[in-house]
């Protein structure tokens, strides 16, 4: 298929910046929101480790904090983080810009409906930036929002703020629904001619698994969500025991849904990583095939892991055994994706660019949250390190891997297709070591006190003798959470400086074999000159056919090889 | 890295501990073969004039052997862990033994109501006392705490002992523990329950034998 | 062999599973509700299997209604499909009269089901009521969410078909048709479990 796409007339700036259509544009608007919840949540981060290592005394540039107040600056950390810097950047942004391009269609297959997603999220972002102030203040009730906690106002002083609170993530869930069914239905209905589903880069593999993954966990939690808010405003007793309900009813929704979202943020990530560490190692991804299976398993298996969140929590104790077994049977899939990320390193020609850097960051961070999981997986010491700094410290690495390391990764190594400009290599650099060096000064000091006991959502270790003597330990992560807060900054500077300043990039500035690298930097609507045709797969560095080291997807053939072209994508 | 742990004075702590101990060697040894594998292939295979990267794939089975058999060691390792884990699971929340004492420690916002069911032995009685934030036993004794709350969810948490469960409202949740040294120790709510969360912590008074019967003719007089 | 063709936005597209792509879209979304109905459908039986007392509160509703909206909901359905069956034809009156009767069938299924709320609230059974009430309003009052949007789309669908701007769009009818037959089995599913309450003695 090969029909020009119409020059474009002149658009007005509201149809471009504002009301587009374009998946880019939406990659974009995702991205410039997700980074100001980043900021936010960056701030929330600095409050709650102040009070943690100051307590009761005022933060310099905010002032006093004090226990209420640090029940909402917790809450609305973990909800920012989650929902509107994760997701939104590790989806809306990279999923967004990168499936259509990479599939080789022209945009998504309902660029309305994106833009409906977008829009509903900006919302989203609205509501819950109006809930920091009505009277009362935001949800404080954790990011977990369990009831009874969360069902009766007078529990926690807070009213407007939860109701906002869960209107908020509503709309979110709305949101992303909307994106994953344009995910889902683009990546199968929309490859270019030749585009066979193994021949998608592995990073497409991971969007829509997510995506599914998404799509059919977040149910039950929209439907216990409306539960919670009828329990709030109207006084019903769906989790209320005096009424009839049970609290631990909302539990098993949240985590229905709680557990596989983490690997909707998660294999976006890894997404990221298994495009890159195979490029700059100039060979394919070791174990294509197994590791697409070994993403499905652990999506499969993510829907029957959730109740290992609820081991203390009064359910019948003989669940604990089942559900400890398909967890710690989900650390193998997991597993063998990291031993193909080492065997792909082997026998490589290894260059360490900045995008490089941060993708080995994700894979030494992803392992040590991986590892640690193992500790939690494990019911008998569950009862133990159950809501302590130990549980804390492990989802950090995990997520940290993919919302932070992965996405710093995808930001310098696409920033050029993005925005036509290439990012400065020192400041990228100087950006990599601060924060890998500081991110683990942050977070070993929190494995170490959750195994002192150190309970979560406390605003005073202090006030506990038996955690007095693990005080430098929460000194010393505040110290390392300032400089990691401030470790951005070379980011801050590259990124906008870039903007208008970087080398200006060229189509495939870094020799690379996917579609998204036969575009233009940046595309223009309609991404292609023509429709590719594909003729491999995405991952044919140093073949021994070719004298260069990488060999496009869309590259024809030599004569000599009998291969059809044009075919219809076989799935 | 355990030195960080709170000394242990319960019977079953031990058997968590080793648990912990048992996670950690196992993980500490793929910490090493696999941090050890990149950091030697990222020197060993870095970027060198004229060499050019192996072209492999991995998707033969002769070739993903080389991933598939550590996933495989892994599983049997993970198996293996799971299984010595079910053991000390049951030991702690399913095969409560008969217990010398029983307690009902009722949470609220924001301390825990101790209702000790006095020389009958019964709850509801004339005997009852109820203490605040106060749990006293006698040393290397079975303690059977039944587990209520008046609000929110709590979790009674006894980081000296290794025991947690969550108090949730609406039901009595049992709980067993056996001390082996005498002292005090603190018993700080491990669930989020409102503002007044941090800060919300009980004692565990241990006894020895002799000082927990002066305790109780304190305050049973009358018997 | 792919097909394309091109999209309102100008924009011309692939299908490479010969799905057509608003289909699949459409079946993606209905997957996505069929875990949220299947979330509170599944908490509901959960919560009552564990409880009791539910049957007395059950043996309020009145079966009678509850039957007639079952048959008023199942003959949308039978209108729906002889909409799409027109549709399928080309015959756009056909396609106005039955989208028409969907329609109106839809928004007698919701009629009355606000008289059996009122009179239900009226009686004292508020949401309020107890743990069944609580499920019962939620369940039905999601449902009847879905009914109108329903309803609203069939309505869009109607009157675009009497501007004459259906032509060469018909397969619209098909995509929502799919969704309303969706909304008729949720309630086929909501019937027995809220309606037809379990033998006096037992849950």
């Amino acid at each position: 298929m090969s029909a020009r796409v119409e020059v474009e007339e002149r658009v007005s700036f509201f149809r471009t910046y504002v009301f587009s259509i374009d998946h880019k544009m939406i990659a974009k608007q995702y991205l410039a929101i997700g980074l100001f919840w980043a900021i936010v949540g960056g701030l929330l981060a600095y409050l709650m480790r102040w009070q943690l290592a100051y307590p009761d005394t005022e933060a310099p540039g905010w002032g006093f904090i004090g226990p209420e107040f640090y029940n909402m600056v917790v809450t609305m950390h973990g909800t920012i983080m989650v929902f509107f810097v994760a997701m939104p950047i590790l989806l809306g942004a990279f999923g967004n810009f990168l499936i259509p391009l990479m599939v080789g269609a022209r945009d998504m297959a309902f660029p309305r409906l994106n833009m409906l997603s977008v829009w509903t999220f900006a919302l989203s972002s609205l509501v819950l930036l109006i809930s920091f102030f009505v009277p009362g203040g935001a949800a404080s009730a954790g990011w977990t929002g369990y009831p009874p906690l969360s069902a009766k106002p007078i529990y926690t002083g807070v009213n407007w703020g939860l109701n906002l609170w869960i209107l908020a993530l509503a709309l979110e869930f709305t949101s992303f629904l909307m994106g994953g069914i344009n995910f889902l239905t683009t990546t199968a209905n929309l490859r270019a001619p030749g585009m066979s589903m193994f021949r998608l880069p592995l990073l497409v593999w991971m969007q829509i698994t997510a995506a599914v993954l998404f799509m059919l966990s977040v149910g039950p939690l929209i439907a216990g969500a409306v539960m919670l808010l009828l329990d709030r405003v109207v006084g019903t007793s769906f989790y209320l025991p005096e009424g009839g309900g049970d609290p631990l009813l909302w539990q098993h929704l949240f985590w229905f849904f709680g557990h596989p979202e983490v690997y909707v943020i998660l294999l976006p990530g890894l997404g990221i990583m298994l495009e890159i560490l195979p490029f700059f190692s100039r060979k394919p991804i070791f174990g294509y095939r197994p590791i697409i299976y070994s993403t499905i398993a652990a999506g499969i298996l993510s829907f029957v892991v959730w109740a290992h969140h609820q081991f203390l929590s009064g359910m019948d104790p003989r669940l604990a055994m089942p559900f400890s077994l398909t967890t710690i049977i989900i650390s193998v899939p997991f597993a063998l994706m990291v031993f193909a990320m080492i065997a792909t390193l082997w026998g490589g020609s290894i260059s360490f660019p900045t995008p490089m850097l941060f993708a080995l960051g994700t894979l030494a961070v992803f392992l040590i949250g991986g590892l640690t999981g193992i500790f939690n997986g494990s019911a008998p010491v569950d009862i133990y390190i159950h809501d302590t700094y130990f549980v804390v410290s492990h989802f950090h690495y995990t997520l940290f891997s993919a919302a932070l390391f992965a996405t710093f990764a995808g930001l310098y190594f696409w920033f050029p297709k993005m925005f036509g400009r290439m990012m400065n290599e020192t400041l990228g650099k100087l950006h990599f070591w601060l924060t890998f060096f500081l991110f683990n000064a942050v977070f070993i000091p929190m494995f170490l006190l959750g195994l002192g006991g150190m309970m979560r959502r406390i605003a005073n270790p202090m006030q506990y003798d038996f955690l007095q003597p693990l005080q430098p330990l929460n000194v010393f992560a505040t110290i390392a959470s300032i400089l990691l807060l401030l470790g951005q900054i070379p980011f801050v500077i590259n990124f906008f400086w870039s903007l208008v300043k970087g080398k200006v990039a060229e189509r495939n500035p870094w020799q690379a074999n996917t579609l998204e690298w036969s575009a233009p930097s940046p595309p223009p609507h309609g991404n292609f000159d023509t429709v590719p045709i594909v003729y491999r797969g995405p991952y044919e560095y140093s073949h021994p056919s070719v004298p260069e080291d990488w060999l496009p997807q869309d590259r024809p053939t030599m004569p000599t090889l009998r291969q059809s072209s044009g075919q219809a994508a076989a799935v | 890295m355990f030195r960080w742990l709170p000394e242990m004075v319960s019977t079953y702590g031990g058997e968590i501990d080793s648990m912990m101990y048992l996670i950690y060697y196992i993980v500490g040894a793929w910490f090493l073969l696999t941090y050890g594998a990149i950091a030697l292939f990222l020197i060993l295979y870095r970027r060198r004039e004229g060499r050019r990267a192996t072209y492999i794939e991995g998707n033969s089975l002769r070739e993903a052997a080389w991933i598939l058999v550590p996933c495989l060691v892994v599983l049997a390792l993970d198996l293996w862990i799971d299984f010595r884990g079910g053991e000390v699971w049951a030991k702690v929340k399913r095969q409560m033994p008969p217990s010398d004492l029983r307690v009902q420690v009722t949470a609220k916002q924001f301390n825990w109501e101790m209702l000790y069911p006095g020389p009958d032995g019964q709850f509801g009685t004339g005997d009852d006392l109820q203490l605040e934030n106060e749990l006293h036993v006698p040393v290397n004794k079975v303690v059977r705490v039944v587990l209520k709350s008046k609000d929110v969810i709590h979790s009674f948490f006894l980081p000296h002992l290794r025991l947690k469960q969550d108090a949730v409202p609406g039901r009595a949740i049992e709980a067993w523990f056996e001390a082996t040294k005498p002292g005090r120790y603190e018993i700080p709510c491990a669930e989020l329950c409102g503002f007044g969360h941090s800060g919300m912590n009980g004692w565990l008074i241990v006894h020895p034998a002799d000082e927990y019967e002066k305790w109780v003719k304190e305050h049973w007089s009358a018997s | 062999m792919a097909e394309t063709h091109v999209m309102a936005t100008g924009v011309e597209i692939r299908t490479a599973t010969g799905i057509p792509t608003g289909k699949m879209g459409l079946w993606w979304f209905l997957a996505s509700e069929i875990v949220l109905f299947g979330g509170l459908i599944g908490a509901y039986i959960m919560s009552r299997l564990g409880s009791g007392g539910w049957s007395e509160m059950a043996a309020h509703l009145s079966v009678p209604i509850g039957t007639i909206n079952t048959f008023v909901l199942l003959t949308s359905s039978l209108t729906m499909v002889l909409a799409f069956a027109a549709a399928d034809k080309g015959d756009q009156k056909g396609i106005r009269t039955w989208l028409l009767l969907t329609v109106l069938l839809g928004l007698a299924f919701l009629i009355i089901k606000g008289f059996e709320w009122g009179s239900e609230i009226g009686a004292g059974f508020t949401p309020m009521a107890g743990s069944f009430w609580s499920f019962y309003y939620t369940m039905t009052g999601l449902h009847a969410l879905h009914v109108l949007a329903g309803v609203v789309i069939n309505l869009l669908l109607f009157l675009s078909a009497l501007m004459g701007l259906l032509r060469g769009r018909e397969h619209r009818v098909e995509l929502a048709g799919l969704y309303w037959h969706f909304v008729d089995i949720v309630w086929i599913f909501l019937f027995p479990l809220l309606y037809l309450s379990w033998p006096k003695g037992g849950l």
